[in-house]
């Protein structure tokens, strides 16, 4: 069947022997220099063709990448790294303790202008040199010989070693940056250190990737070719996977998920993401600023259950605490009405809302902003039925445009509640926790509490990794307690995975390297 | 009316095509009645119309009503969701209905106002010719040309959401392809053997164009308005996208026809129905729009 | 003639400056701007990039040294795609959307007009109402629905077609964009044309014309085709300089390389210089496109002076 496609396409190699692999990648990447990018299309490219210091495998355990082995000093402020003797460039270059140094000043330094140049923010003088005070050359990250790299941390930094598997943070070849500008990352110029190197890029089309005969570890790939499609509207991704023209999709279309889990159940892989998705309240206006029990019974009238089941039903799981369960071993405190039924917590929805000052009859005036989607407009709709009906609350729905709502959220100006969502940038309950520092640029709501800020300080000096999580917890029950935002639900990853496929596996952040898949020759299996 | 007058001195002038002015109206109902396709379609629109209008009285749902028990449900007359639900269990029905107010009155006001615009631009700048016209379309070609959306989203910003900013949104674009059309069909009006005569006759620039050059435009535009509807409706969806357009959970055809093509095959009675009152709709303009055009066709009713 | 293009040369660069400070304008005040995300970036940090692309010099500033680089042929870089400059992406993207909006055009256009003069032909007999019917579906039917319906069936059951992309850019991936994409056009052209055509048929020198005894082929080809074509022409002009700069629609759902995206891709990620970029390059096509439209009327119809 599979051949009978590809002859009708026309595409070339049907007969020969490379075994290649066709994903769909949802965005178009904006880059592939690692300093560059911070979408997720990029980053999955960026992690088949580079590695860092550290890697992942497919599960998410952090394992050696470039440098086979590390120490850290027992206040967890030194690291030394010893690289593999035989990790090369994918023109067989050594890569160097150089390579890294130069790499990381590259990354802090404000003329590269990286979105990500904060990864490196616990090493001592990062922050100083992103601001543009100090030359990047003050960073401490030092060679200590050609197989040897040291970084000093300024503070103790529990989830570093994942930040180093972090694209962003993967070595840049100094000689083609400093012959091409920033222009190095193209097809013919673009030297990386990963299982793959790149072979050809049409911007909104694909990416295509050729196996690296360099790489260290390249008796272990099994998969000669890998293209990455650019196909941001869902439906036609999976349109073109039943066309057989793709082995993995990025995401599957939302309402799909009850008909694919009949049609093809054993082809649909859905799993824990770690990611919330929230209503925001605007804390800095009325009628939410300083009404707790408004925004407590808001958050007590929506039955999580109703839209995770019935608005969205592709497995997500209801969210009332802010960060997602499991996060590194991360339990987040219990809210307490988790288990009510709806009766006891509609009566308590309503006993909070008269307690703030309103009744049916007398409700205050407020907008629920959301930006273009189907997804946000279903949950939005939901959402305003439920008040309606709990509370008879009437809130006006208003759908904006992305950046011209973020905007609004970012200037305080919005009045009432936008829908925001949070991924987890690495598998740490620290990524949630300092969303709602009061310092925060990501803390959209203008929550504020000292306590809450204290606890997060506390739990950055405490090295025991137990008190530690004690610390995070105590500080968002504290943050549940004062109900900053709404937590709706938690996410799952959802994508589509051809039968031939095999080594799949779930990962928290949703990464799957493409040289931990291989393809089952015989027969094909899509439906 | 003073429609005689103009007539007569018309007349005096010595052209004969004017005096088809004076009945251009009533001669045109005589032609449309008889013509049985665009009587049908008006018709059925008017059927439709009636519809969307009294829709609230047809069901007993609400259009923002959600039943969570029925998410996704397929039509069946026992549930009494006809059209069946939404996936969030709201009446199709009665969604679709109302979505048609919405988009007929777009379709309508809109293509209305791309109208008036389009017919007076292009008709003076086709007739005035050389400079004035070389200015004129220059200033259309920049309209053309400016980002569309960024448009839409500096007209919310100045004016908040607003209904009527739908129609200036959707006017301000789709007045264009109109007044090109009207004005290459001036140019070629204008040397035509009556409007010399007209002009030699010393009849003022402006009548001209009100009694000779737009009367016989009408056949064109008369066609061209059952393009730019469709055109229109589905702007107006767009134009939700920004957040200009209708907000849920109110709704549009144009709306409910997007959203049922993203659950083509998981709902496909989402997409059906609304997509059926929407090309019926078209279909009934488009031969209204017909029928229009033979009437107003001034070389029709020389025979 | 020469001295009329000389004018409406020269006309064009005026009309261009003020397309590009207007849409300058226009894009620069919209609320947003290009590094805005859900993950809000730390204020160094954007502090570096607007540096980068000198968004923190005053705005007059900016507007100068973009058009000091645009006489220069020079688009900018662009600010979504960092390692792409706004040329580069233009002119990967354009020959893509040339074929297919070119071919979609040409498809239009042969069959809209044979449909548009068939129908003339039978005007109000049942072929007449069929064959519009079946013109019109291409603008009842949202072409968002039409291309996944398409696919669906030619791809997916059926197997005759690519679901998407370009493949090695054989013909068999061009088939179901180019039909999606000319689907519409065609309506517009047939329903034009029948309207144009009625109105030529019945004019004296048609009349005169067949009654002379000429073979009605002659007489179609010879004398009614070309004034009938005169609206399908002013409507074709900017509609071809539309669809040759690519459909969002066609392209995301297809896979498809071309330039219709960055309309409002561009627009909706605020990069500022590629918006620009495609702003200028259909401003020139339109302006472009409509010199020509104006030429074609001198020829259609000997009576058009302007």
């Amino acid at each position: 069947m599979l051949l009978s496609v590809l002859a009708a396409c026309g595409t070339p190699d049907s007969t020969d022997h490379t075994s290649r692999l066709l994903r769909g990648n949802g965005a178009e990447p904006e880059s592939l220099d690692p300093h560059a990018v911070r979408s997720e299309a990029a980053g999955n490219i960026l992690r088949d063709i580079g590695e860092g210091l550290v890697s992942f495998t497919a599960d998410g355990r952090i394992v050696a990448g470039v440098a086979e082995s590390w120490t850290i000093s027992p206040d967890g402020l030194e690291y030394e790294f010893l690289l593999r003797p035989d990790a090369r460039w994918s023109n067989g270059d050594p890569i160097t303790a150089d390579d890294f140094v130069y790499s990381f000043r590259r990354l802090a330094d404000p003329g590269t202008a990286a979105f990500y140049a904060s990864l490196l923010g616990a090493i001592v003088n990062a922050e100083a040199i992103t601001r543009g005070e100090m030359p990047p050359e003050r960073l401490a990250v030092t060679v200590l010989d050609d197989g040897r790299l040291h970084i000093r941390l300024k503070q103790a930094t529990a989830y570093f070693l994942q930040l180093l598997s972090f694209p962003s943070t993967y070595p840049v070849h100094r000689d083609s940056v400093e012959r091409y500008g920033t222009d190095f990352a193209r097809p013919g110029r673009l030297l990386s250190n990963g299982a793959y190197r790149l072979q050809e890029r049409v911007v909104g089309s694909h990416v295509k990737l050729t196996r690296n005969p360099f790489y260290w570890n390249d008796a272990q790939t099994r998969i000669d070719e890998v293209i990455f499609y650019a196909l941001p509207d869902n439906m036609a991704e999976l349109l073109r996977f039943r066309a057989g023209e793709l082995d993995i999709t990025s995401a599957i279309p939302a309402g799909s998920f009850a008909r694919l889990n009949r049609d093809m159940p054993a082809l649909l892989r859905v799993a824990p993401y770690l990611a919330t998705y929230y209503l925001g309240f605007n804390l800095h206006r009325e009628p939410f600023a300083g009404n707790r029990s408004l925004r407590r019974a808001l958050s007590l009238a929506i039955d999580r259950e109703v839209i995770t089941q019935r608005v969205l039903g592709n497995g997500e799981q209801p969210a009332y605490s802010w960060t997602p369960p499991g996060i590194n071993g991360y339990l987040p405190p219990p809210v307490g009405y988790e288990q009510w039924p709806p009766g006891q917590r509609l009566a308590e929805a309503r006993r909070l809302y008269r307690e703030a000052g309103y009744g049916p009859e007398n409700g205050p005036e407020m907008e629920l902003r959301f930006n273009t989607s189907e997804a946000h407009q279903r949950i939005a709709v939901a959402v305003q039925a439920m008040w309606k009906e709990a509370l008879g609350l009437e809130v006006t729905l208003v759908q904006e445009e992305f950046r011209v709502m973020l905007q609004k959220i970012r200037g305080g100006q919005v009045n009432g509640l936008f829908r925001s969502s949070w991924i987890a940038d690495y598998d740490d309950p620290l990524t949630f926790a300092e969303v709602l520092a009061s310092d925060s640029a990501t803390n959209m709501t203008g929550y504020n509490n000292p306590e809450y800020d204290s606890l997060l300080e506390k739990a950055a000096q405490e090295h025991n990794a137990t008190k530690r999580y004690a610390l995070l917890e105590k500080a968002e029950a504290l943050a549940m307690e004062d109900v900053p935002l709404i937590p709706v639900y938690h996410y799952v990853s959802k994508h589509l995975v051809a039968s031939r496929v095999g080594g799949w596996q779930d990962h928290a952040l949703d990464y799957h390297m493409s040289k931990d898949l291989f393809l089952i020759p015989e027969g094909d299996g899509r439906q | 009316m003073t429609n005689r007058q103009e007539a007569t001195r018309a007349a005096d002038t010595g052209s004969d095509t004017a005096i088809k002015g004076r009945s251009l109206w009533s001669d045109a109902l005589q032609v449309l009645r008889q013509n049985r396709a665009a009587m049908a379609a008006m018709i059925i629109l008017a059927i439709v119309s009636l519809l969307v209008i009294i829709a609230p009285f047809l069901s007993p749902y609400s259009y923002d009503f959600t039943d969570w028990d029925s998410v996704s449900v397929g039509p069946s007359f026992s549930s009494g969701h006809i059209f069946g639900t939404d996936a969030l269990g709201r009446d199709l029905f009665v969604r679709t209905l109302y979505g048609g107010r919405i988009s007929l009155m777009v379709g309508v006001v809109a293509t209305a106002v791309s109208l008036v615009i389009g017919i007076s631009y292009g008709a003076v700048a086709g007739y005035l010719g050389g400079k004035t016209d070389h200015v004129m379309m220059r200033i259309v070609d920049i309209l053309y040309a400016l980002p569309f959306m960024f448009l839409v989203i500096l007209l919310m910003v100045l004016f908040g959401r607003n209904i009527f900013l739908i129609f200036v949104a959707i006017g301000a674009i789709n007045w264009l392809d109109m007044a090109r059309i009207v004005r290459g069909q001036t140019l070629s009006l204008k040397n035509t053997e009556f409007v010399e005569a007209a002009r030699a006759g010393g009849v003022s620039t402006t009548r001209i164009i009100r009694r000779h050059i737009i009367p016989n435009l009408l056949g064109v535009v008369a066609v061209y308005v059952t393009l730019t509807i469709p055109q229109v409706i589905l702007v107006e969806s767009f134009l939700s996208f920004l957040g200009l357009g209708v907000q849920e959970p109110m709704t549009s055809w144009g709306a409910l026809v997007n959203e049922g093509a993203q659950e083509l095959e998981n709902a496909p009675w989402m997409l059906v129905f609304p997509a059926v009152f929407l090309a019926v709709t078209l279909f009934c303009f488009n031969f209204i729009g017909d029928g229009l055009r033979d009437a107003l066709d001034p070389r029709d009713r020389s025979r | 003639m020469i001295r009329y293009a000389i004018q409406r040369f020269l006309g064009a660069i005026p009309t261009l400056l003020i397309l590009i400070a207007l849409a300058f304008i226009m894009i620069r005040v919209a609320p947003g701007g290009p590094f805005d995300a859900e993950k809000q970036l730390l204020p160094e940090i954007e502090a570096n990039l607007r540096a980068a692309y000198h968004l923190d010099e005053p705005l007059v500033q900016q507007f100068g040294r973009y058009l000091y680089a645009l006489i220069q042929g020079d688009f900018g870089p662009s600010f979504q795609y960092r390692d792409h400059t706004v040329t580069e992406l233009i002119m990967d993207g354009f020959p893509v959307s040339l074929r297919l909006g070119g071919l979609a055009m040409l498809l239009a256009l042969i069959v809209g007009v044979s449909l548009g003069t068939l129908a003339a032909f039978r005007q109000n007999t049942p072929t007449d109402y069929t064959v519009m019917g079946v013109a019109m579906t291409g603008i009842s039917i949202p072409n968002f629905v039409m291309a996944p319906l398409m696919i669906l069936l030619f791809a997916v059951y059926l197997k005759w077609l690519p679901a998407g992309g370009l493949g090695d850019g054989g013909i068999a991936n061009l088939v179901l964009p180019v039909i999606a994409l000319a689907l519409p056009q065609i309506a517009y052209v047939a329903r034009l044309t029948r309207g144009s055509m009625i109105e030529v048929l019945r004019s004296n020198f048609i009349r005169t014309a067949s009654a002379q005894g000429l073979p009605m082929r002659t007489v179609i080809v010879q004398h009614a085709l070309k004034p009938a074509l005169l609206p399908v022409i002013s409507y074709i002009g900017p509609a071809t300089a539309a669809i040759i700069t690519g459909s969002v629609v066609i392209e995301q759902i297809f896979g498809v390389p071309g330039l219709g995206r960055y309309f409002v891709q561009g627009a909706l990620n605020r990069d500022y210089t590629l918006v620009m970029g495609v702003v200028v390059f259909y401003g020139v096509l339109i302006i472009s496109f409509n010199f020509l439209v104006d030429l074609l009327y001198g020829w259609l119809d000997p009576r058009v002076k302007y």
